[in-house]
C-alpha cells in the first residue's frame, strides 16, 4: 500500500467518526455489510427497525421511509428473516484492498482496529480459518452383492449407547437354589452376574449438547435444550453456568459441569445432575480462562452463579487445584465421593498436540467419560487470535486417542465424547467409526434455534435471543419452538445415521465404534491418513 | 369456540401481526398493494400494547357476554351465526362509537375512513378472519406469542 501521506489518498482511505465531544479518524469504519432495501417491496412497516438491536435500521418520519446506519450490520440476518415482503438483503460489502495473497482484507482490518482500541480482537463461535475439515475427506462404505445392507424401516436399528467405564472382565457364580432345610445348592444350569458395572448415562441418540452456560446464553436457551434432551432421550450441559432454578426438572438429563470458576457448584447442584463434568479446557480457546463480562451478570445470573450481581465472572485459565494427573484424580474422586459414586465423571479437554497421552492420563485418573473438543468448537466470546490457531482439529485428536487407548488396553475404562464442529450426521457416523462413543453438538444446537454465525455472541446483543440477557431480546426464543427445533434436529439426524449404518450392513451402533475399515480417505497425503488410521480410498 | 390467546412471555412486538392483520382486511390481499394503495382505508384490528421490554398483541376478547353487542344502537355488532364470533357488519354500522365506549379491553378502532371515498365512520374490530381455520395475526407470529386454542366458553380470557 502506499503510504498515507498524500492528502487525497488520506481521504479516499480514512474517514471521520464523532466519538463523544471529539471527532475521531477512523481506518476501520467502511461497514463490513451493505444493508440494501428493494424500495419497490418496502412498505416501512417498521419491523426491521424494531427487531435491530445494533440500531441498523431507522425510521425517517420527514418522509415516511425506513433508511439504515450499514456500518452497525453484523449480518445477522434477523431483519433478512422477519421482514414480511422480502426487501431487504445483506450483502458482504464489495468494497476490496488493493490485492494481496499475505495482506488480506481481514489482516489489514485487524490492525486499523487494534491500532485505534489498543485491545485484544475478540469474537465468537468456532475458528472461521479455512483449516481442512477431515470429516469431509473422509468416505463411509456400503454393502453391495457380496454382504446384505439392513433397512432400517423394517429391522430393529440400535442406537441406544451408554457412557461410562465398562468392566475388565465379566464376573460369574454359580446360580443358587434353595435346597430346603440344608440352605441353597448351586443349580447345575444357571449362573449368576456378579461383577457390578459403573454408573452409566444411557442415551438414546449418540449426540448430546455440549456445555453453553447459563450467562453466556439466556435462559430460554438453556431451557430449549434442557427440553429437547429430555425428549429425545439424551442429555445436555450446564457448562459452568450453574443450575438456575428452572432448570431443576431436567436434572435427570443435565451434565453439570464444574469448571475452573466452580460458579454454582453446591451440593445440590451435583446432586440434581445426572453427571458431572470437570471442565479443563475448551476448543475455542484452549488454555485460557472465560469472561462473563458484568453485563450480563443480572440477578438471575448472579443468585445461580452465586456472584454478585454485576461483577465480571473470570474462569482461571487452570483449575488452581489442579497441576498435574495426581490432582485431577483428586478431583474426580473428591466429586464421586460427594455423589456416593452414583454418577458418572467426565472430564473435558481441549484438542491439543499431546492429546493421546493427556487422554490417557485422565482415563487412569479415574474418568469414566473423556470429552475432547476440537480446534473449530464454538464459544461465546474469546480472543480471535486464540480461536483461530491454538488447538488441533477433533478428526485427528479423536483417531490419535481411540488409538493411543486401546493399544494400552484402557479403552473400556472410559467412554470417548467427542465436539467441535459436529455439522450434520455423516460427521456423526464418520465420528463413531473413529472410534467416538458419541458427540457433543453445540454450534449445530444454537443454528437449529435461530444463530445465523454472526460471531458477535460477545457483544450481548444477539438478535435471536441466544447469546444475551437483554429482556428485550430472550423473548425473541419461545423455549417451546426451541425444543420443537432441536428434538426435530435430533430426530432427523438419526433417521440419517440408521439410514447409513443399514447401508453399511450394521444394525447396531456398538459396531460401528472405532469401525474404521468403512472409512476411506480421499484427497488425503499418507501422513494424515496413517494419523487417522484410515486407508486410501481405492484400497 | 376457538380463541385467540395471548402468550405475553414470548410477544416480541415486532408488529408483524398488525402488518398481517391490516392485509388480510385489505381489498387486494396483496401485502405491498395494501401498504402502497389502500393504507388509508384499511386498519390492523390487532395492536401491540407495549411498556418496556412488556409487550403483548391485543385484539377482541371475544367476551362471552359482549357489551358492544348490547350497546350497538345500529344493530351492526352481532355475533356471526357461523363462526360464533362478534364481529360487526359494516353496511349497518353508524360510527356512533358506543361500542368503543364499553369495551373492556379496548380492542375496537375507528375507521374514518372506512367506506373508502365516501368518508364512511365505521367500528372496525377483529373477526377471526371470516371464520378461517386460523386467523391472520396468529398465522404470522414468528415466536407463536398468539395461539387460536378452544377455550371453555366459562372461562374466556380476560
Amino acid at each position: 500500500m502506499q503510504p498515507l501521506t498524500h492528502r487525497g489518498r488520506l481521504f479516499a482511505c480514512q474517514s471521520i467518526r464523532d466519538v463523544g465531544d471529539k471527532m475521531v479518524l477512523s481506518l476501520a469504519s467502511a461497514p463490513a455489510f451493505i444493508v440494501e432495501r428493494d424500495e419497490t417491496r418496502c412498505i416501512a412497516c417498521q419491523v426491521c427497525v424494531r427487531q435491530c438491536a445494533n440500531d441498523v435500521h431507522y425510521y425517517d418520519e420527514v418522509d415516511g421511509s425506513v433508511r439504515s446506519h450499514d456500518a452497525q450490520c453484523v449480518g445477522c440476518h434477523r431483519c433478512v428473516t422477519l421482514c414480511p415482503t422480502h426487501a431487504l438483503t445483506v450483502r458482504t460489502n464489495p468494497l476490496e484492498f488493493r490485492p494481496h495473497a499475505n495482506w488480506t482484507g481481514e489482516a489489514l482490518r485487524n490492525i486499523y482496529k487494534q491500532a485505534e482500541t489498543g485491545g485484544m480482537l475478540l469474537t465468537g463461535m468456532g475458528c472461521d480459518q479455512p483449516f481442512r475439515i477431515y470429516w469431509d475427506h473422509m468416505v463411509l462404505n456400503a454393502s453391495q452383492v457380496t454382504n446384505p445392507s439392513i433397512d432400517p424401516m423394517r429391522e430393529p436399528m440400535e442406537l441406544v449407547t451408554y457412557l461410562g467405564a465398562k468392566p475388565e472382565r465379566l464376573e460369574f457364580r454359580p446360580e443358587m437354589v434353595s435346597a430346603g432345610e440344608d440352605g441353597e445348592r448351586p443349580s447345575g444350569s444357571c449362573m449368576a452376574l456378579t461383577t457390578e458395572a459403573s454408573p452409566q448415562l444411557e442415551l438414546q441418540v449418540p449426540i448430546m449438547f455440549s456445555a453453553m452456560s447459563y450467562g453466556s446464553i439466556s435462559l430460554n436457551a438453556v431451557l430449549s435444550l434442557a427440553r429437547a434432551a429430555e425428549a429425545a432421550g439424551t442429555y445436555y450441559n450446564t457448562g459452568e453456568g450453574g443450575l438456575h432454578q428452572a432448570l431443576y426438572p431436567y436434572g435427570a438429563h443435565t451434565i453439570a459441569q464444574v469448571a475452573s470458576g466452580r460458579f454454582g457448584v453446591h451440593p445440590q447442584y451435583l446432586d440434581t445432575a445426572a453427571a458431572l463434568e470437570i471442565k479443563i479446557g475448551q476448543g475455542a480457546k484452549p488454555g485460557i480462562g472465560g469472561h462473563l463480562p458484568g453485563e450480563k451478570v443480572d440477578l438471575d445470573v448472579s443468585r445461580t452463579r452465586m456472584i454478585p450481581a454485576g461483577s465480571d465472572a473470570l474462569s482461571p485459565a487452570p483449575h488452581h487445584d489442579i497441576y498435574s494427573i495426581e490432582d485431577l484424580r483428586q478431583l474426580i474422586y473428591a466429586l464421586k465421593e460427594a455423589t456416593g459414586y452414583r454418577k458418572p465423571v467426565s472430564v473435558k479437554v481441549a484438542a491439543v498436540h499431546n492429546i493421546a497421552p493427556i487422554a490417557s492420563g485422565i482415563v487412569r485418573a479415574g474418568a469414566d467419560i473423556v470429552a475432547i473438543d476440537g480446534l473449530r468448537g464454538g464459544t461465546g466470546a474469546a480472543p480471535t487470535m486464540i480461536r483461530n490457531n491454538v488447538g488441533i482439529p477433533i478428526e485427528l485428536a479423536l483417531a490419535a486417542v481411540d488409538q493411543r487407548l486401546r493399544e494400552e488396553g484402557i479403552r473400556h475404562r472410559a467412554s470417548l465424547v467427542v465436539g467441535g464442529s459436529v455439522r450434520n450426521s455423516a460427521d456423526i457416523v464418520k465420528a463413531i467409526a473413529l472410534g467416538a462413543d458419541a458427540v457433543y453438538i453445540a454450534t449445530s444446537a444454537l443454528v437449529a434455534m435461530g444463530c445465523h454465525l454472526c460471531q458477535r455472541c460477545y457483544t450481548g446483543k444477539c438478535n435471536w435471543g441466544i447469546a444475551t440477557q437483554d429482556p428485550y431480546l430472550t423473548k425473541r426464543l419461545n423455549p417451546d419452538m426451541g425444543a420443537r427445533r432441536l428434538t426435530n434436529l435430533l430426530r432427523a439426524w438419526s433417521l440419517e445415521i440408521k439410514e447409513m449404518m443399514g447401508g453399511m450392513g450394521i444394525n447396531s451402533v456398538e459396531s460401528l465404534r472405532g469401525n474404521r475399515d468403512h472409512l476411506r480417505g480421499v484427497g488425503l497425503n499418507q501422513v494424515e491418513l496413517d494419523a487417522l488410521g484410515i486407508k486410501s480410498a481405492g484400497f | 369456540m376457538k380463541r385467540i390467546v395471548i402468550h405475553e412471555e414470548h410477544c416480541i412486538g415486532c408488529r408483524l401481526c398488525e402488518v398481517h392483520c391490516l392485509v388480510q382486511h385489505s381489498r387486494s390481499r396483496d401485502i405491498i398493494k395494501a401498504f402502497r394503495t389502500e393504507r388509508d382505508t384499511v386498519l390492523p384490528r390487532v395492536h401491540v400494547e407495549e411498556s418496556g421490554p412488556i409487550s403483548f398483541a391485543l385484539q377482541c376478547r371475544q367476551c362471552v357476554e359482549p357489551v358492544c353487542i348490547e350497546a350497538c344502537i345500529s344493530g351492526a355488532m352481532h355475533r356471526d351465526e357461523i363462526t360464533g364470533a362478534v364481529v360487526c357488519d359494516e353496511a349497518k354500522c353508524v360510527g356512533c362509537w358506543m361500542c368503543i365506549m364499553v369495551c373492556p379491553a379496548g380492542s375496537i378502532q375507528q375507521n374514518m375512513t372506512g367506506g373508502g371515498a365516501s368518508g364512511r365512520h365505521i367500528a372496525s374490530k377483529c373477526d377471526l378472519c371470516y371464520g378461517a381455520e386460523v386467523p391472520a395475526c396468529v398465522a404470522n407470529c414468528p415466536n407463536e406469542a398468539l395461539t387460536y386454542e378452544e377455550v371453555p366458553e366459562a372461562a374466556p380470557q380476560e
